[in-house]
């Protein structure tokens, strides 16, 4: 008998201090493997958001930053502009990545920087207790919009993904979810091919991962993934939005 | 090699900057600091270095802070209004313990202000520019020629003590244009991270990571960061002072004074002693760690002290906090981007001899 | 012939495994609860795993080993 799945080696022993049934896991795992599948571990330079996440640093054996929130793709850039040679990644939340960090995303992906974002898309703001995100749905029930996201006071959600499309700079931006085992597939070759790209120096490359959070959502891990097949997927269509090959 | 040459304040911090091995600079302009990042956009892309006009100076500190993490010497500069704007990034650099040069060339405030020179970030940037307790690194230069200097001083001094380190100047320094010998090119880039074994260079699979960080979520785990930082501090505060003195062995009256409005109260000591007044100066070097020390032994002999400053009365506190306000401590102040005349100090220097 | 080993300690009981099992054959403890007070997850019918690793696939903490 051979092993066909087993955790990746770029993973530290430190267990995740994340919810039952959190995605969270999933994806960290993905990432993982890509850096493993590329050997990369040893030049990677990873940097942890403020959210759930911000103790990423104790997940990945790689050399890691914890940086100011949303403000990770401006280290992202210190960091690769310093050792070209290194692979660099962030991993952010979506209030890290699309409220308080919007302009360094967009002015990052605008500069085409040879990084690598992976954008846990949630729709709420995990760590402090659950707020409205600026992905949060029209008529999601969260703390600061306790009778549903209202879109004349509250705005409408954004799309990242397609916002970053309209940019020249991009070189890869894909939207995945791993809320079943199929999109758990589709989103590991995503993400594999969201580092490779920067392995061969293609350029700027997100992927934008649609996640549960079961706790903040009132949800259990399973119906939690069922509100992201039946209500996150439609407003947030899965796919390529920019591949340049 | 070294040379002498006419340059504007702004840009000999530049120039030094790169002479000292910094071949990474990230800023944004805002007046009066703006030809430091002009000088840099032509300058680091001849020698292969990082100049990269980012899209504000959050941006700007962060991405010093993570080139910062790398080991190499990395800098930024703005002036008053854009220093606030990177108060949280400037605390994190302190929070991870990283050095890094951070250059302020202080308008007038608060708010828009004016553009006009001013001393007025004096408490924000002696007391922590930035949440938290913690302290940076922070040298005032009085010519041009310190301002290259100083450039130096603040990346070794903040490597040695693992610190943010500030060029706080006022406006008229940025500005000025005066003859400046240049240190020569010694310092190879390339081996300045290897003296850094935190720094996140990639594991290359030879050791265990690296984590560059600020939070510790157990409250002893943080305290016990936070004293271990404080010891640092108290080195550097026993080791690191410098000032300058002036005519001070037989002063009656010390003027204290930094920057543009030290060197206009020079100028009022000297015809003050044509008076026959007995007056003279300490001139910090270093804003923190403040030259206490000399401070307090002048106020053993002499009268009275008098700050001359661009602001509201800021160094003034820090004068009486030396002497245990022992003696009389006033003050000589013009705000907005005025700047006191040295008839104006020599009025205030006479009042006080009385 | 298939082989599945638990990290039983790391265990949330969280049940995506369960669901994403195309034998349903894995079942939260209805018995026993690890050190953190999780009711972690038990396969019930071993000889039925095929080991296409849907369970590993979908286990936020890398909970299972699976060999063929």
């Amino acid at each position: 008998m051979a092993i066909v799945f087993e955790k990746p080696k770029s993973l530290t022993d430190v267990p995740y201090h994340y919810c039952p049934g959190c995605t969270h896991g999933i994806v960290h795992r993905l990432v993982a493997e890509a850096i493993d599948a590329l050997g990369i571990e040893g030049r990677t330079v990873g940097i942890a958001p403020v959210g759930c996440s911000v103790m990423a640093y104790d997940y990945f054996k790689c050399d890691m930053i914890e940086a100011s929130h949303g403000r990770a793709p401006a280290v992202a850039t210190g960091v690769k502009r310093s050792m070209p040679d290194s692979i660099v990644f962030t991993y952010q939340g979506d209030g890290d990545l699309a409220s308080i960090g919007l302009c360094e995303t967009v002015s990052t992906a605008c500069r085409g920087e040879n990084i690598t974002i992976i954008f846990i898309n949630n729709a709420i703001y995990g760590m402090t207790g659950g707020q409205m995100a600026p992905t949060s749905l029209i008529g999601q029930v969260t703390q600061t919009s306790p009778y549903g996201r209202d879109p004349k006071t509250q705005g409408m959600p954004i799309r990242i993904c397609e916002l970053l499309a309209t940019l020249d700079a991009p070189a890869y931006l894909e939207r995945v979810a791993v809320n079943s085992v199929a999109h758990v597939r589709q989103a590991k070759k995503a993400i594999l091919k969201a580092f490779k790209n920067q392995v061969e120096g293609k350029g700027f490359s997100l992927v934008e991962v649609v996640s549960t959070c079961p706790t903040n959502w009132g949800l259990t891990p399973d119906k939690a993934c069922q509100f992201v097949e039946e209500k996150m997927i439609p407003f947030y269509p899965l796919g390529c939005y920019k591949d340049k090959e | 090699m070294s040379s002498k040459v006419l340059m504007k304040g702004n840009e000999a911090i530049a120039e030094a900057a790169i002479r000292c091995g910094c071949r990474h600079y990230f800023g944004y302009p805002i007046t009066p600091q703006t030809e430091i990042a002009a000088y840099m956009s032509k300058r680091m892309p001849k020698i292969g270095g990082t100049f990269l006009q980012a899209e504000s100076e959050i941006a700007a500190i962060n991405m010093v802070y993570g080139c910062a993490a790398t080991g190499r010497r990395a800098m930024t500069s703005s002036s008053s209004p854009g220093i606030s704007l990177k108060a949280e990034g400037i605390s994190y650099l302190a929070g991870a313990d990283l050095p890094a040069l951070i250059v302020n060339v202080q308008r007038g405030g608060p708010g828009l202000g004016g553009i006009q020179p001013s001393q007025s970030d004096y408490f924000f940037m002696t007391r922590g520019p930035g949440h938290g307790d913690f302290h940076i690194i922070v040298l005032a230069p009085a010519t041009v020629q310190e301002m290259a200097d100083m450039t130096r001083l603040a990346f070794e001094l903040g490597e040695k003590y693992r610190m943010p380190a500030m060029l706080l100047a006022d406006g008229t320094m940025g500005q000025m244009m005066e003859p400046v010998v240049l240190p020569e090119d010694t310092v190879d880039p390339e081996t300045i991270p290897a003296t850094k074994p935190w720094a996140t260079t990639g594991t290359q699979m030879k050791r265990a990571h690296n984590i560059v960080n600020s939070l510790y979520l157990k409250p002893d785990e943080l305290e016990k960061t936070n004293f271990e930082r404080f010891e640092r501090y108290a080195k550097l505060e026993k080791e690191e002072c410098r000032w300058e003195e002036y005519l001070m062995d037989d002063a009656e009256v010390c003027v204290v004074s930094v920057g543009i409005t030290a060197r206009v109260a020079k100028n009022a000591i000297a015809a003050a002693r044509k008076e026959g007044v007995k007056v003279g100066m300490i001139r910090p070097i270093t804003l923190y760690p403040f030259p206490k020390e000399p401070i307090a032994k002048a106020a053993s002999k002499v009268k009275s002290f008098l700050t001359v400053e661009l602001n509201m009365g800021q160094m003034n506190e820090d004068v009486k906090l030396a002497i245990g306000c022992s003696k009389p401590v006033a003050m000589c102040n013009r705000v907005g981007g005025m700047i006191p005349s040295a008839d104006e100090v020599l009025a205030a220097i006479r009042k006080e001899a009385k | 012939m298939a082989k599945l080993t638990f990290k039983e300690e790391l265990c949330k009981g969280c049940g995506l495994c369960v669901t994403a099992c195309p034998k349903k054959i894995l079942a939260i403890s209805k018995t026993k609860l690890n050190h953190k007070g999780h009711a972690p997850v038990e396969l019930t019918k071993p000889e039925e795993c095929v080991g296409c690793a849907s369970c590993a696939l979908m286990c936020p903490d890398c909970v299972i080993t699976v060999e063929r």
